[in-house]
């Protein structure tokens, strides 16, 4: 077959026979990764159940500690960040360039967005003396919040979890924001079209799952 | 597919596709060919020389031991000056370098080692030519996970020059110990993360190519066993291995950031109350390690196993007894081996339901592993069989496994595992598995596709000289233990039990075994001899020296094509392995022959 390329698109490496099996193999390739990141996130969900069951009260009183706003913010900015990746694939199946790039830029506006309100949520705790294990140690008063009376055993547990879940999701958003980079580099490039769009497909597969994953996220860490 | 990088390069500014076609036979590189190879054959040569050398390494550590355990407290001897005071002053071995001896062995010899060997090298230089694809499905991800494994191995090997030496709580990394250890246990857990993460994208490939790249007529049924084994390896390591990665990435944070996820309250370590928020949990790691682990073991065995059918099959000139009942138990072994795992911990007080479910789940999975070793048994019945060197090795596997899986029955049940838990006996039990078992059928591997990879044949005088030196001096060192775990001989002592009363029955076993081991080492002299000189030197032979029927061997020259593996791609028409089929022109009958 690496013989026969007469009428050859650019876009199929010469071991696929066929572009729809390169789609086919690259779609696969992404959600078997996909699987691997469900279960790393499995294992920390595990960990997060063996502590939480062991201490429920002090995991419920530490969770008021944190924003429900700012964390439901940021759950509308990542939805509305799927929901503008997939309009992206659906625009590069139309061959409408300039929505698609539109739509990866807005992405990446969106994923932008989500890292600047975890970074002013980290810094209101790491203000208050709330680290991660040994080194927490909550002081000080703002809006009426006695961070000092949270300071109760277990209470360092529900924060180190914390910071572990959603720092490992937040180098992931870090991670989207490379990928949504370098597709809109090559979709400005003119390098997709309704006959070629895998990178496009695979990197919104990728960002959705980085949205599902903070959907349990949320309410887990938040809310109960 | 290492003429692919540059048209690859050229696609992605566009629509030049057809200008780079034509530079498509131009010479690489010395980079791009040996080095940064996107090419599954080169990427497996690499994968085969790094773990080569590791194996060898991690064999190295174990010298050191095994002189340690014979004669405690004596100088080491010839090689004694290397070593700083920090470890072995005067070339006496002290405790703690001991240890990081007996972690280093583990984690060496099963991440470093035979996994990179057997999916790495065979799975990667095979698996492709067997289903008859040009290359993997994502050639650049295999370049990256071959240069992920590489980094992991160079972590691990830097964690011996750091304060305090290399990781010294085991292979298994259990808390509260590498908690509170020294710096070499966060460099382990920075290594395993890079092992990790290249074994994913490993299996990741290894998947999408077997299941989209196959070529025409390549049904899963007529696919050949060792790309089965290679097939259930990459789920299983699919699967197991992220939950660790998470395990892993909570140590760090316990190491690095001083958070309590593995570290209970209130823990006292040399008489004094330890400084740690606590809360945490000792036992989640033991879960979430062995649940990653106890697939690994499989992950370990599985390939010999399909190594070790495409021999039999080849050597006895016949088809497979059964080979649909083994691909089934193949696929039920896979499934069943991520319900076992809480067998490794019946000694942590888990309730008697729980041990239960996994004693039964325990005694279940021995019943597939039977029917694959019944399968290659019966195969041999009646054979004439071809003795050649890879046929020694694969025939030596059977019993060995055998041996290895039998005296694992009574570590699948409570009642008998609990006196044996951390004795010589389970080292015994799991080294026939990985050591006369897997080993073996890696070496059979190597006599077996040498041929392929580079056009010639090793030396058969050598390699009866290599197996017969192997396959003695392995049961030399490993059955003893047998008998020294049933005495009671708690593995991991530093001085091999020389101070303990009740072992002195047992412990002149050390002496014998340890001379064993060196003698092993003495075998592997023809091995590498061999090895080398064939390159130059070996029986030059056709592309099908075995006259074999699968892919590998009737498709393709040998060594295959840089580019695209096969002249014309292949079609198949028949199962893997149809030996002497009546009425046939040949005692083989190719899978591409219509």
């Amino acid at each position: 077959m690496a013989h026969e390329h007469s009428n050859h698109p650019a876009h199929l490496h010469h071991h696929f026979v066929s572009s729809e099996q390169q789609f086919d193999a690259a779609k696969m390739g992404m959600w078997l990764f996909l699987v691997t990141e469900i279960l790393l996130f499995s294992g920390l969900f595990v960990a997060y159940t063996v502590y939480r069951v062991w201490h429920p009260e002090v995991f419920a009183q530490s969770a008021e500690l944190l924003s429900w706003r700012m964390g439901g913010l940021n759950t509308i900015v990542l939805l509305a960040s799927s929901f503008t990746v997939a309009l992206g694939i659906h625009f590069a199946q139309k061959d409408n360039k300039k929505a698609l790039v539109i739509n990866l830029v807005l992405t990446f506006l969106l994923a932008l967005t989500f890292l600047v309100v975890k970074y002013f949520e980290y810094s209101s705790k790491f203000e208050h003396g709330i680290f991660p294990g040994a080194n927490f140690a909550p002081h000080g008063i703002s809006h009426g919040v006695d961070y000092a009376a949270y300071n109760v055993p277990f209470a360092a547990q529900f924060f180190s979890i914390y910071f572990v879940m959603t720092g490992i999701h937040g180098f992931h958003v870090l991670v989207g924001m490379g990928l949504f980079t370098w597709i809109t580099i090559r979709a400005i490039r003119g390098d997709f079209s309704s006959e070629y769009y895998t990178p496009v497909e695979i990197c919104g597969l990728y960002w959705h799952l980085v949205d599902i994953i903070w959907i349990f996220l949320f309410p887990l860490l938040y809310l109960i | 597919m290492t003429n692919e990088t540059e048209p690859d390069f050229h696609a992605m500014e566009g629509n030049e596709g057809e200008a780079a076609h034509e530079d498509h036979h131009h010479e690489l590189s010395f980079w791009r060919k040996y080095i940064f190879s996107t090419d599954h054959k080169m990427i497996g040569l690499q994968y085969g020389f790094t773990a080569l050398l590791f194996l060898l390494f991690g064999f190295g550590l174990m010298l050191l031991m095994r002189w340690q355990l014979a004669s405690p407290g004596e100088p080491i001897p010839f090689i004694g000056w290397l070593f700083s005071d920090e470890t072995a002053p005067g070339g006496i071995m002290l405790p703690e370098f001991y240890n990081q001896l007996g972690a280093m062995h583990g984690t060496i010899m099963v991440f470093l080692g035979v996994v990179p060997l057997a999916v790495g090298a065979f799975g990667n230089y095979i698996v492709p030519l067997q289903i008859g694809a040009p290359d993997m499905a994502f050639p650049k991800l295999n370049m990256a996970s071959y240069w992920s494994y590489f980094v992991g191995g160079v972590v691990m090997l830097a964690s011996f020059l750091v304060p305090a030496g290399a990781a010294k709580a085991g292979w298994t990394s259990y808390p509260p110990l590498a908690d509170i250890e020294t710096m070499g246990q966060t460099m382990w857990l920075i290594g395993m993360i890079f092992l990790i993460t290249s074994s994913l994208l490993g299996a990741v490939n290894f998947l999408t190519t077997i299941i989209q790249l196959r070529a025409e007529g390549m049904t899963y049924m007529r696919m050949p066993f060792f790309t089965w084994t290679q097939f259930i390896t990459s789920f299983l390591l699919l699967l197991a291995f992220p939950p660790l990665e998470a395990a892993g990435v909570l140590q760090l944070f316990d190491r690095l950031l001083d958070t309590s996820f593995f570290l209970p309250s209130g823990l006292v370590v040399s008489g004094e109350v330890l400084e740690v928020s606590g809360g945490g949990s000792p036992l989640l790691w033991q879960h979430l390690f062995w649940f990653l682990a106890h697939p690994e073991v499989y992950v370990l065995i599985l390939p010999a196993m399909g190594i070790v059918t495409e021999i039999i099959a080849n050597n006895t000139r016949k088809p497979i007894w059964g080979l649909k009942l083994l691909i089934y138990s193949l696929i039920f072994l896979g499934f069943m081996s991520f319900v076992v795992w809480a067998h490794h911990m019946f000694i942590t007080g888990m309730g008697t339901s729980l041990s239960g479910f996994f004693q039964v789940t325990t005694m279940i999975i021995s019943v597939p592993s039977v029917i694959i070793l019944s399968g290659l048994f019966l195969t041999l019945w009646g054979a004439s069989m071809r003795f050649t060197t890879p046929m020694l090795f694969a025939l030596a596997f059977l019993p060995m496994f055998g041996l290895g899986g039998l005296t694992g029955l009574p570590l699948g049940l409570a009642p008998t595992d609990i006196p044996l838990h951390d004795t010589m006996y389970i080292i015994g039990h799991f080294h026939y598995i990985v050591a006369p078992g897997t080993i073996l059928a890696l070496f059979a591997g190597i006599y077996y596709w040498y041929p392929k990879a580079t056009g010639r044949q090793m030396n058969e005088t050598l390699g009866k000289i290599h197996f017969w030196g192997s396959f003695i001096c392995m049961n030399g060192i490993f059955f003893p233990m047998f008998f020294q775990g049933m005495a009671g001989l708690s593995r991991r002592l530093y001085d091999g039990g020389a101070s303990y009363e009740f072992a002195e029955g047992v412990i002149h076993y050390n002496p014998i075994m340890s001379a064993f081991a060196f003698l092993l080492l003495l075998a592997q002299v023809p091995f590498m001899i061999n090895f080398f000189m064939s390159m130059k030197k070996g029986k030059k032979v056709g592309s099908n020296p075995w006259e074999a029927t699968t892919l590998e061997w009737t498709a393709t020259t040998s060594p295959p094509l840089a580019h695209g593996n096969f002249e014309e791609t292949p079609s198949v028409y028949r199962g893997p392995y149809e030996y002497s089929v009546p009425g046939a022109d040949s005692d083989f009958t190719p899978q591409n022959q219509p």
